[in-house]
């Protein structure tokens, strides 16, 4: 017997319930090849590869003592495939494991690290640490209570919406966050309004400690997504190819349409939760090993020498470019100063109040007199 | 009797209760397996199983509606909030039901609830694991909130949290949970609720604070003490709400000068509220004018969190300002 409620029948509710995916994890072809040239397949291994080698130096400078914190990206760059279809005047709201999502906006290395550093060109200015975030990408920093960026994504594309424009919104949040209210407001938003935003939920099987089983007991994210009345798909999260395939179609029917679109992206978190976690404690290695096979860079490596599009040692020469090219990047930002003492008292409001010129006043004196007693001014 | 920190104090104070008592079940995200982000959690799953140490999806407004249920049927629940910059989406459990529930049923029922959770700067942790909300939950009325300094009252605190018929908010001081190592005894002591403690004694200022201020504030003395001769007695008041107002005008008629000091934003800290209540009941004990050093009225920042809270030099400063009268 087949019932179909308020549009989902049960093609909508398998593709809630299956993996769609391209590439397998060898890089056999599975499924539609997207209709792209070589170097566009080139530009999303690049941005890749680009992703993991920041990582890797993220994770070095925090051992160095240089970085406060990080949040590991292994097994998550096909991230990078949602993102690309997506134009510069479109919004995009990352979460704080996104490091391709910056990269494909147009945020460099430089300034990554910047930030990480919260050196004098912090572009945050110290506000927060392990987010990322600028206007000049229309990309919103992360807030790190998490999911809080949910639902304004959709207040963002209803505003899209009502002033005409020809954009729309992408929203990143883990798998943790949809046991959050603002997921479900936000979805609920979402469906009532019919407004132009695109949720992408990177489930990566572990919020911290707590395996999917017990964030939830809904078969798929993209499940839930369905039951507030938005089309809803999961994807192999570790093809890229899959990743971008799906989230073209989800921004073109967001942009011509101004429907919602919930794409879950089914991954998996190889890292620590950050460098301040110990996985060792709820997780086995055994079952890390296991789904390092299915990591993403790989299998698009193989798919692409397959296609003729890399070889071999254009792809290990591709990593040891980034490589040093950051090195040379983190010596420079490592040689910049700080932000000013005084930062924190800028961007409360536009002006400040009386209460925080009194204030400031007197932080200014406070500074002057840890000089005459001896104390170190950091 | 050994040296522990803060983290096996609360340890300690929770798996004694849980022994004592089986009504008391934890829970919160990654208390579990993980045993907390802090560890204050850990090995209670492997001595009490899944239903007692119970780990929670990603939501403080589950964790906490949930909890209130669960004290509403007799079970006497400690929630763990992961940091204390997470509570606000359960704000509206707290501040309508936690808080109001005794009050909206004429006394007919209660939440023996204790909310627990990380607070405060100093460990570099950004806007968003660092900041000192205590005057949110004070305000909120129908809540007593508390906040140790050091493992030994950290232990007899959270017992007497745990025993009370009224829900508490514990704030615990993150960036002393490791460094301050106290004996605590393996016994079961508790710690009245509302009783501070003198933790230096002195003839010419009543400084009051609490957390880990008390700590900055006592290396302040210090220096006070061999620069300007001053003697400085620094009250830890442990208990936030209801505060003890008998030590504090105890120790003024000693000294006539009073200073607060403590790390949440200046405006409507809880230093707004002592100095007001001094001033209305017993300004006659004062020299000169009460002052505070605190947090400034802006976000907690990540960088130079150092500057931003209360530091030598600035408790330095208003002390010799104090003097003066
Ligand atoms: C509201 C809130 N509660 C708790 C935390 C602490 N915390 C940070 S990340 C995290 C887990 C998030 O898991 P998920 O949403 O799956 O994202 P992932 O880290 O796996 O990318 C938790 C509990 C937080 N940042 N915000
Ligand atoms: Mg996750």
């Amino acid at each position: 017997m087949s019932r179909i409620v308020r549009g989902i029948d049960e093609a909508s509710i398998e593709k809630t319930l299956g993996i769609y995916r391209i590439i397998d994890e060898e890089g056999n072809i599975v499924g539609d090849e997207p209709n792209l040239d070589g170097s566009t397949l080139y530009k999303l291994y690049e941005y890749m590869v680009r992703a993991r080698v920041l990582d890797e130096w993220l994770l070095k400078l925090q051992r160095l003592g240089k970085v406060a914190i990080h949040a590991p990206n292994l097994g998550q760059e096909a991230i990078v495939g949602a993102v690309t279809p997506l134009k510069p005047d479109d919004w995009v709201f990352p979460s704080y494991r996104d490091l391709g999502v910056y990269l494909v906006r147009g945020m460099d290395e430089e300034e990554i690290l910047d930030r990480a550093l919260y050196n004098q060109d912090d572009p945050l200015k110290g506000s927060d640490f392990a987010i990322y975030g600028n206007r000049r990408f229309n990309m919103v920093p992360t807030p790190v209570p998490v999911g809080n960026q949910i639902p304004h994504a959709v207040g963002v594309a209803y505003a899209m919406k009502y002033l005409d424009r020809d954009s729309v919104t992408m929203v990143m949040f883990g798998d943790g966050a949809t046991s959050r209210g603002d997921f479900h407001a936000g979805l609920n938003f979402a469906g009532v309004y019919r407004v132009p935003v695109i949720f992408v939920c990177e489930n990566n099987q572990w919020a911290i400690s707590v395996p999917f089983d017990r964030q939830t007991r809904s078969p798929s994210i993209a499940f839930r997504g369905l039951v507030y009345g938005i089309e809803s798909i999961r994807v192999d999260g570790n093809d890229v190819l899959a990743m971008y395939k799906i989230a073209s179609e989800a921004v073109e029917k967001a942009r011509k349409e101004k429907e919602p679109y919930l794409i879950e992206m089914l991954t998996y978190r190889l890292g620590s939760h950050t460098t301040a976690d110990d996985p060792s404690k709820y997780r086995s290695e055994e079952e890390v090993n296991r789904m390092m096979k299915y990591e993403p860079l790989k299998r698009y490596r193989n798919y692409l020498i397959f296609k003729g599009v890399l070889t071999d040692s254009e792809a290990n020469e591709l990593y040891r470019r980034y490589y040093n090219y950051i090195e040379d990047i983190a010596k420079k930002v490592l040689n910049k100063g700080g932000l000013p003492h005084d930062v924190f008292f800028h961007n409360v409001f536009e002006k400040l109040p009386w209460n925080l010129q009194d204030q400031l006043r007197e932080f200014r004196e406070s500074l002057e007199l840890m000089k005459s007693l001896g104390l170190e001014v950091d | 009797m050994p040296q522990i920190n803060m983290v096996e104090a609360l340890n300690m104070a929770l798996r004694e209760e849980m022994e004592r008592d089986d009504r008391v079940v934890v829970l919160g995200e990654d208390i579990g397996r993980r045993g907390g982000v802090f560890l204050v959690t850990d090995g209670l799953i492997d001595l009490f199983g899944e239903e007692r140490v119970i780990d929670t999806p990603l939501t403080e407004l589950g964790i906490i509606g949930f909890s209130i249920g669960l004290a509403l049927y007799g079970l006497r629940p400690v929630a763990e909030i992961q940091f204390i910059d997470f509570v606000y989406e359960a704000f509206d459990q707290i501040y309508s039901n936690m808080a109001r529930i005794r009050f909206r049923s004429g006394g007919m029922y209660n939440v023996p609830l204790v909310l627990r959770s990380p607070c405060c700067g100093g460990i570099k942790g950004g806007m968003h694991h660092s900041q000192s909300p205590e005057s949110l939950f004070i305000h909120t009325t129908g809540l007593y909130v508390m906040m140790p300094s050091g493992p030994y009252d950290a232990k007899g605190l959270l017992k007497t949290a745990i025993r009370l018929n009224d829900p508490v908010i514990f704030l615990e001081p993150k960036s002393i949970y490791r460094v301050i190592k106290e004996e605590v005894p393996e016994d079961d002591y508790t710690i009245e609720l509302g009783k501070g403690k003198i933790v230096r004694e002195g003839g010419d200022i009543t400084l009051v604070t609490w957390g880990a201020m008390v700590h900055i504030s006592k290396q302040a003395a210090d220096i006070v003490k061999e620069k300007l001769g001053v003697e400085v007695e620094i009250i830890d008041l442990r208990t936030l709400y209801p505060y003890d107002k008998d030590l504090i005008i105890d120790s003024l008629e000693k000294t006539g000068r009073m200073l607060i000091v403590h790390e949440a934003p200046k405006t409507l800290g809880l230093g707004s509220e002592l100095s007001a209540y001094i001033v209305e009941e017993h300004v006659d004990l004062l020299y000169g004018p009460i002052l505070r050093v605190t947090g400034y009225d802006t976000p907690f920042p990540l960088a130079h969190e150092k500057l931003y809270m209360p530091n030598i030099a600035r408790i330095y400063n208003a002390i010799s300002k104090l003097m003066e009268y």
